[in-house]
C-alpha cells in the first residue's frame, strides 16, 4: 500500500472554549477525489484550513504524504512544533482554492498565476510567464492573461485562482466551496475544470454542496456533522440506501440543487 | 479707488522664490508625512498593544489640536527643551508630524479594508511575511487609499500658509509683507488666493491621473 496523500489522526480544534473539530480521523488516498459534505457550521472549512495550515490544530497530527504538518508526535500523546522551514516544505505540497477566489486585484490574471514563481522561487519572468500561460490555457483562459480580476466574471476569476494554485505543481489541491459565490450559470465552467483535474489523477479534497458533482466525481465521500466525521466511504455506499438519518436530513435540504442524479 | 496688481507684481523675483519654497516644503513634508504615517499605522496594527496605545495617543493629540498651536509650541517652545530649530526645519518637522497623524488614519482604514483572504492566498503559495507586505499589502492598499492621500496632500498644501507665523519665507509671508509695505493688501491677498488655487488644481489633476491609471484594479466584488 502506498502512503495516503493526507492522513488526519485524532485532530481536535477549538476556538476559545468552543470545540469545532472533535477528533477527526480521515485518510485521503493519493490520486483520488474526496468530497467533504456537511451542514453549514459543521467544521468543513476549519478542517480544510487545518490541512492548508491556515489554522493550527489544537491536538492531533496531520501528515502530508507521510510528513507531519506543523506538529510531530513526541510520545505520550504530546507533540512538538516543527521548524518554519519544515512547515514551509510540507506546505508547498498543498494548493488551496477559496470560496471568495482571493485574487490580488492589483495584478493581472497572469500576474496572479506567476507571482509565487517569480517572488518565491526566483524564476525568470519569461519562464514564469510560460508556465503561467500554460496553466491559464488548462483552465480555458489563455486569452485572459492580461485582464485584471475586476475585468473577469466570477467563474473566470475562480478558474484563474485554480491556475494560480496549479502553477506551483502541488500534490494536493484543496477547494473550499469553490462555486458557492458564483451565479448558478457560472458554476458549470468551474466544476468542469475540477472534473478534468480529477481525471488527471491529481489528489483533490473538495468541500462542496454540489451533491450531484460529489456523487459523480468523488471516489470518497466524507460527511461531517457537528465537528465529527459521521460517515466516510465510497459514494455508492454513502448515498445508497439505507442512508444515515443525519445524511438523509442533510440531503433533503440540498436535493433541489442538482442532486437529481442521486434519486 | 481701484486695485493695482502691478505694485505687487514688481516684486516678481521675491515672489518666485517664495513660490518655490512653498512647493518644495510642501512636497518634502508630504512625502515624509506619508512615510511616517505608514510606519505609525503598520506599528499600530502589527506591533504590541502598548505601542498601539501610545501611537493612538500621538494621533489623537495631533488631530485634536490646531496646527497653528503645534507649530508655535515647536518653534517657540522647542528651545526650552533644547530643540532650537531654524524656521524652515521647524516648519518641515511640524508639517511632517501634523500630516503623519492624518495619513496614519488613512492607512489604518486601508489595512482594515484588505480582505484577510488575500493575505491567506499569498501564504498558501509560499510568500514570506516581508514579501506579503511588499507585493500584496502595500500595492493593494495604495490603490485603495490613493484618493484620500491626494485629498490630504491638497489640505497640507494650503496649510503651508500657516508656516508664515514662524517666519518661513513662503508665499503667504512674502506676498503678505509686500502687500503691507506697498499698501496693496487686497491685491496681495487676491494674488495669493489665485496662487494656492492654481497649486491645488494642479495637484488635484495629477492625483486624478494617478487614480485613472489605477482604476482597473478596483475590487471585483
Ligand atoms: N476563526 C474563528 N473563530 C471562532 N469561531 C470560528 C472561527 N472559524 C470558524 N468558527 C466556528 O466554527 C464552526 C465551524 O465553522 P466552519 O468550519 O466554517 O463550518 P463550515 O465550513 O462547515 O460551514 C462554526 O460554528 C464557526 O462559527
Ligand atoms: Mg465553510
Amino acid at each position: 500500500m502506498t502512503r495516503p496523500a493526507v492522513r488526519i489522526r485524532d485532530v481536535h480544534k477549538s476556538f476559545g472554549s468552543t470545540e469545532v473539530l472533535k477528533g477527526i480521523e480521515l485518510s485521503v488516498p493519493k490520486g483520488s477525489t474526496t468530497c467533504l459534505l456537511g451542514p453549514s457550521g459543521s467544521g468543513k472549512s476549519t478542517l480544510l484550513r487545518c490541512i492548508a495550515f491556515l489554522e493550527e490544530t489544537s491536538s492531533g497530527i496531520i501528515e502530508i504524504d507521510g510528513d507531519p504538518l506543523g506538529f510531530a508526535e513526541a510520545g505520550e500523546g504530546r507533540r512538538t512544533r516543527l521548524s518554519a522551514s519544515d512547515i514551509r516544505r510540507v506546505r508547498a505540497k498543498i494548493g488551496m482554492v477559496f470560496q471568495q477566489f482571493n485574487l490580488w486585484p492589483h495584478m493581472t490574471a497572469l500576474g496572479n498565476v506567476t507571482e509565487a514563481l517569480v517572488t518565491v522561487q526566483g524564476m525568470k519572468r519569461s519562464a514564469a510567464n510560460e508556465i503561467g500561460n500554460r496553466q491559464l490555457a488548462r483552465v480555458g483562459l489563455s486569452d485572459r492573461g492580461h485582464h485584471y480580476p475586476s475585468e473577469l466574471s466570477g467563474g473566470q476569476q475562480q478558474r484563474v485562482a485554480i491556475a494560480r494554485a496549479l502553477a506551483l505543481s502541488p500534490d494536493i489541491l484543496l477547494f473550499d466551496e469553490p462555486t458557492a459565490s458564483l451565479d448558478p450559470e457560472l458554476t458549470g465552467e468551474v466544476l468542469n475544470v475540477m472534473r478534468e483535474l480529477a481525471e488527471t489523477g491529481m489528489t483533490l479534497v473538495i468541500v462542496t454542496h454540489e451533491i450531484g458533482f460529489a456523487a459523480s466525481v468523488g471516489q470518497k465521500i466524507a460527511f461531517l456533522d457537528h465537528g465529527k466525521l459521521l460517515l466516510d466511504g465510497p459514494p455508492a455506499e454513502i448515498f445508497g440506501t439505507p442512508r444515515h438519518p443525519r445524511l438523509e436530513q442533510f440531503l433533503e435540504t440540498y436535493l433541489d440543487r442538482g442532486a437529481a442524479t442521486l434519486v | 479707488m481701484s486695485l493695482d496688481f502691478s505694485i505687487v507684481w514688481q516684486q516678481f523675483p521675491q515672489i518666485l522664490s517664495a513660490f518655490w519654497n512653498t512647493i518644495w516644503i510642501w512636497i518634502v513634508a508630504t512625502i515624509l508625512a506619508i512615510l511616517l504615517g505608514f510606519v505609525v499605522a503598520a506599528l499600530r496594527r502589527y506591533g504590541p498593544l502598548w505601542l498601539n496605545l501610545l501611537l493612538r495617543l500621538y494621533v489623537e493629540v495631533i488631530r485634536g489640536t490646531p496646527f497653528l498651536i503645534q507649530l508655535f509650541l515647536l518653534y517657540f517652545g522647542g528651545p526650552f527643551i533644547g530643540l532650537s530649530l531654524e524656521p524652515i526645519p521647524a516648519g518641515l518637522l511640524g508639517m511632517t508630524v501634523y500630516g503623519s497623524a492624518y495619513f496614519s488614519e488613512i492607512f489604518r482604514a486601508g489595512f482594515a479594508a484588505i480582505p484577510p483572504g488575500h493575505i491567506e492566498a499569498a501564504e498558501c503559495v509560499g510568500l514570506s511575511r516581508g514579501q506579503i507586505v511588499r507585493r500584496i499589502l502595500v500595492p493593494e492598499m495604495t490603490m485603495l487609499v490613493l484618493p484620500q492621500i491626494v485629498n490630504m496632500a491638497i489640505i497640507l498644501m494650503k496649510e503651508t500658509a500657516i508656516l508664515s507665523i514662524i517666519t518661513v519665507p513662503e508665499l503667504t509671508l512674502v506676498v503678505g509683507a509686500i502687500g503691507s509695505q506697498q499698501y496693496a493688501f487686497v491685491e496681495a491677498m487676491t494674488m495669493l488666493a489665485l496662487f494656492y488655487w492654481a497649486l491645488v488644481e494642479l495637484s488635484g489633476w495629477l492625483g486624478g491621473l494617478a487614480e485613472k491609471k489605477l482604476s482597473k484594479f478596483r475590487f471585483a466584488h
